[in-house]
């Protein structure tokens, strides 16, 4: 890792980071992650069902978010409108842009001490903007540019995280917790598309289903380093073995999950913090299977349950880490 | 005086106040001026009210995005509200600061003093200086305090004196706050803010500098940790952010370098008192506490009390943490202990009080009830156990119906009032809605005692925003100002 050069002539007394700071950290980080993975995922979405009033493209968002019966609970069909809503303004649903910054910037205000002045004010003024929007800024024609800004917020986050943080064991934990989200996330994005890649469903693609493919890379910001990496071809197969096992992509997941590694280990060796080898361990699995399967493989063994364990295996992975550097008091 | 008040001044008029941008020139002859306030004045009179109010919006936007806010929490909603901000500055000159970090200094001595001699041999009450029931009856005086020793003899590591001035300039000290004063946040932030939209006013002025507060502080909390840790661990102790200081909680933590603590982010062991990390538990030396006495520790105090720690005190007795403020000092700022301050200082220090006491009539005495009732509509009368000015009268602003039912009220617990004349408390210019208008300000400066005490110069210039107001709470439609003490 670059940022490790402080580390070794003073590192910081990891003694300091109280653990409740460090679990706010690590969801601060996967907070930002989440809500711009949400709107990258809104956005491709709108473009799937651009031409057709496709409300299984909508759907499709509810499903891989694991919402489907918060969501039915008080909408009869996941229309266009209906889920934008969902999932953009709507503060009483938990997974929605609205309440994960809320949460975020909760975590933030917590956070003061800890974050650089310049992160904290960029977050503030990033939620009451989002605080005030309205029905009219997530119409179909706004949507799109709506989800634009949302993306580029977060990412003046990240940019800001990146130039202002102080490289301790806070932004450690940061870390952790923006890859083990980028990891969960790219498994949801490639969620949106795995019944075109069902074991059955080999054959080539219509004109439709490629223009599909190309807006999801695109929303995963993959298109051109895909383009570069295969130049004369795409299938759906190699796109789902690009942003999931590549290893230059930096939302891949296995980018991500190798990222997460290596935060773990720098937890151990640089802040000696021994609670990092219990989730070392505990990711040695994926890890594995990461290295020796062939996006082939997945698909023939069924890409979207491979999906789901991954899901899971990284929610046992976020379980251990709390339960080593922030066990519930008492 | 025209030619000074020129432009966005012209119409300024302070009337029967005094002002603190003009001085006691204010009614004689402007070439006595300070060259510094002159020099202000003829930047002020230079520029555009539009100009001014460009530069006050901005000032709030950026208050509003850097944070710099309270939240008042309704039940569907958090609402950030900033501290009204008032770009022009109150002024104060060498010798005017002179006069107030001396009286302060004077008047931390003489609470710490106070505070050791009734929580150890109370011969202050043996000597009928001040009557003993009004200490041992106190709701703030602990007994649990009794016999222990702190550090330095300091109990009021921080203080905040609230001083107002008289129509003649005199300095008087309203109220002493030697438990959790609060507001220091914004001297700092406020200085901030006008380096940031006010450059040109203060360009080449020698104002004193304010920077080293939160150094000072830590110094401070070192002086008072056991002499045998080296490094001492110092924490801020904070109710959380749903409290309405939070914001200053999170500015003095950053401003000292240390951890931010909640009270379950604290474990008492061993007799010691450590936090927990994500490396295990970590020693703790010495807390700067801005949760009150009654929340500090469960085993103690309040058990219902999710804030505190349980054995923080026991820990505290047996030396092996430092709290800062030391619990107890209640009972030295309430109000009825307040009128007995001059006496306490001639007692304690042998001096004459630089500053002055606002005179206070107690009304649980006959006298001071007789006169309080005869004067009702002259005086200011408070309740001793209230702070934020909520639950006092101001009687010649009050109608007749409403000094009636205060009447009633005074007479069923004359034990819980104090009266004072009202004070016609000091103006300043403050850019306001007709136009620069005089607003009523009081000033409250901050001393940080160790073993010595240090004044931050200036301190906290809370102004009544609402024309003819004398009330400055933030919870009352007040504002601050910035406070410049010239060199």
């Amino acid at each position: 890792m670059s940022d490790t050069l402080a580390d070794s002539t003073d590192a910081p007394r990891p003694a300091q980071l109280l653990s409740r700071y460090a679990g706010s950290i690590f969801w601060l980080a996967r907070q930002m992650e989440r809500t711009e993975n949400l709107a990258r995922i809104l956005d491709v979405t709108e473009t799937f069902t651009r031409h057709a009033r496709d409300e299984e493209g909508w759907l499709a968002v509810v499903r891989i978010n694991a919402d489907e019966a918060r969501f039915f609970a008080t909408h009869a069909a996941p229309t266009a409108q209906a889920v934008t809503h969902f999932y953009v303004l709507d503060r009483d649903n938990p997974t929605s842009i609205a309440a994960t910054l809320a949460q975020a910037r909760e975590n933030a205000r917590l956070l003061r001490p800890l974050i650089s002045t310049e992160m904290w004010s960029q977050i503030n003024i990033f939620h009451h903007r989002m605080r005030q929007l309205n029905a009219a800024d997530i119409a179909p024609s706004h949507l799109s540019q709506l989800c634009a800004d949302i993306k580029q917020a977060c990412q003046t986050h990240t940019g800001i995280t990146e130039g202002t943080f102080y490289r301790d064991a806070g932004w450690t934990f940061y870390m952790l917790g923006r890859h083990i989200e980028r990891a969960d996330q790219i498994t949801r994005l490639v969620d949106i598309k795995y019944h075109m890649l069902l074991p059955s469903a080999d054959a080539v693609g219509s004109a439709l289903d490629v223009g599909q493919w190309h807006a999801l890379l695109r929303a995963a910001a993959g298109y051109h380093a895909f383009r570069r990496k295969f130049p004369r071809d795409m299938t759906p197969a190699m796109v789902a073995g690009f942003l999931l096992l590549n290893h230059g992509f930096p939302r891949s997941l296995v980018h991500s999950v190798r990222l997460t590694q290596a935060t773990l280990a720098q937890l151990r060796s640089s802040y000696r913090l021994r609670g990092a080898d219990a989730a070392l361990e505990r990711l040695e699995d994926l890890s594995a299977v990461l290295t020796e399967t062939s996006i082939d493989t997945l698909i023939a063994r069924g890409l979207h349950e491979f999906l789901d364990w991954v899901q899971r295996e990284l929610i046992g992975l976020h379980a251990t880490i709390a339960a080593r550097f922030w066990p519930a008091e008492g | 005086m025209g030619r000074i008040l020129g432009g966005p001044l012209a119409a300024y008029d302070p009337g029967q106040f005094f002002c603190e941008l003009l001085g006691a020139t204010a009614a004689a002859d402007p070439a006595t001026l300070d060259p510094s306030r002159r020099l202000i004045l003829q930047r002020l009179a230079g520029m555009d009210l539009d100009e001014l109010r460009r530069r006050a919006a901005v000032a709030e936007t950026e208050l509003y995005n850097l944070g710099i806010t309270f939240t008042v929490y309704s039940e569907r909603d958090a609402i950030d509200r900033i501290l009204p901000f008032d770009i022009l500055p109150r002024v104060l000159t060498a010798a005017e600061w002179d006069i107030v970090e001396r009286g302060v200094i004077q008047r931390v001595a003489a609470l710490n003093r106070f505070l050791h001699d009734i929580y150890h041999e109370q011969k202050i009450l043996r000597d009928g200086v001040v009557p003993a029931d009004l200490v041992l009856g106190n709701s703030n005086f602990r007994p649990e305090m009794v016999g222990l020793d702190v550090p330095h003899g300091t109990y009021v590591h921080v203080c905040g004196t609230d001083i107002v001035r008289d129509e003649a300039g005199r300095f008087l000290v309203l109220e002493d706050n030697a438990r959790t004063p609060s507001g220091v946040s914004y001297v700092i932030e406020n200085r901030h803010m006008m380096a940031r939209v006010f450059p040109d006013l203060m360009a080449g002025l020698a104002v004193r500098p304010i920077g080293e507060y939160g150094m000072r502080l830590l110094g401070a909390m070192a002086e008072i940790a056991a002499p045998s840790v080296g490094e001492p661990q110092v924490v801020l102790l904070s109710p959380g952010i749903y409290n309405s200081a939070y914001f200053e909680h999170v500015f003095l933590a950053r401003e000292m370098g240390v951890p931010l603590v909640e009270g379950r982010d604290l474990v008492v062991e061993d007799g010691g008192v450590w936090m927990r990390t994500v490396a295990g538990l970590a020693p703790v030396h010495a807390i700067y506490r801005r949760l009150n006495d009654e929340f500090l520790d469960p085993a103690m105090f309040r058990p219902d009390s999710v804030l505190g720690v349980r054995g923080l005190m026991e820990a505290w007795r047996k030396g092996r943490v430092a709290i800062a403020n030391a619990v107890g000092t209640g009972v030295a700022d309430d109000k009825a202990v307040y009128a007995y301050m001059p006496r306490i200082i001639r007692y304690y220090l042998d001096q004459e009080p630089i500053l002055a006491n606002v005179e206070t009539h107690i009304c649980r005495e006959a006298d001071g009830l007789r006169y309080t009732l005869d004067h009702l509509d002259t005086l200011v009368v408070k309740p001793v156990g209230e702070s934020g000015g909520y639950g006092l009268i101001i009687g010649p602003h009050a109608t007749r119906a409403e000094l009636a039912a205060f009447r009633e009220k005074l007479l069923a617990d004359p034990a819980n009032y104090i009266s004072q004349p009202m004070v016609r408390l000091s103006v300043a210019p403050t850019l306001c809605a007709e136009g620069i208008a005089a607003r009523h300000v009081d000033l409250r400066p901050f001393a940080i005692t160790g073993h010595n005490t240090w004044v931050l110069p200036g301190g906290l210039t809370r102004v009544a925003l609402r024309p003819g107001s004398l009330v400055v709470n933030s919870s009352q439609g007040g504002g601050s100002k910035d406070t410049w003490v010239l060199a």
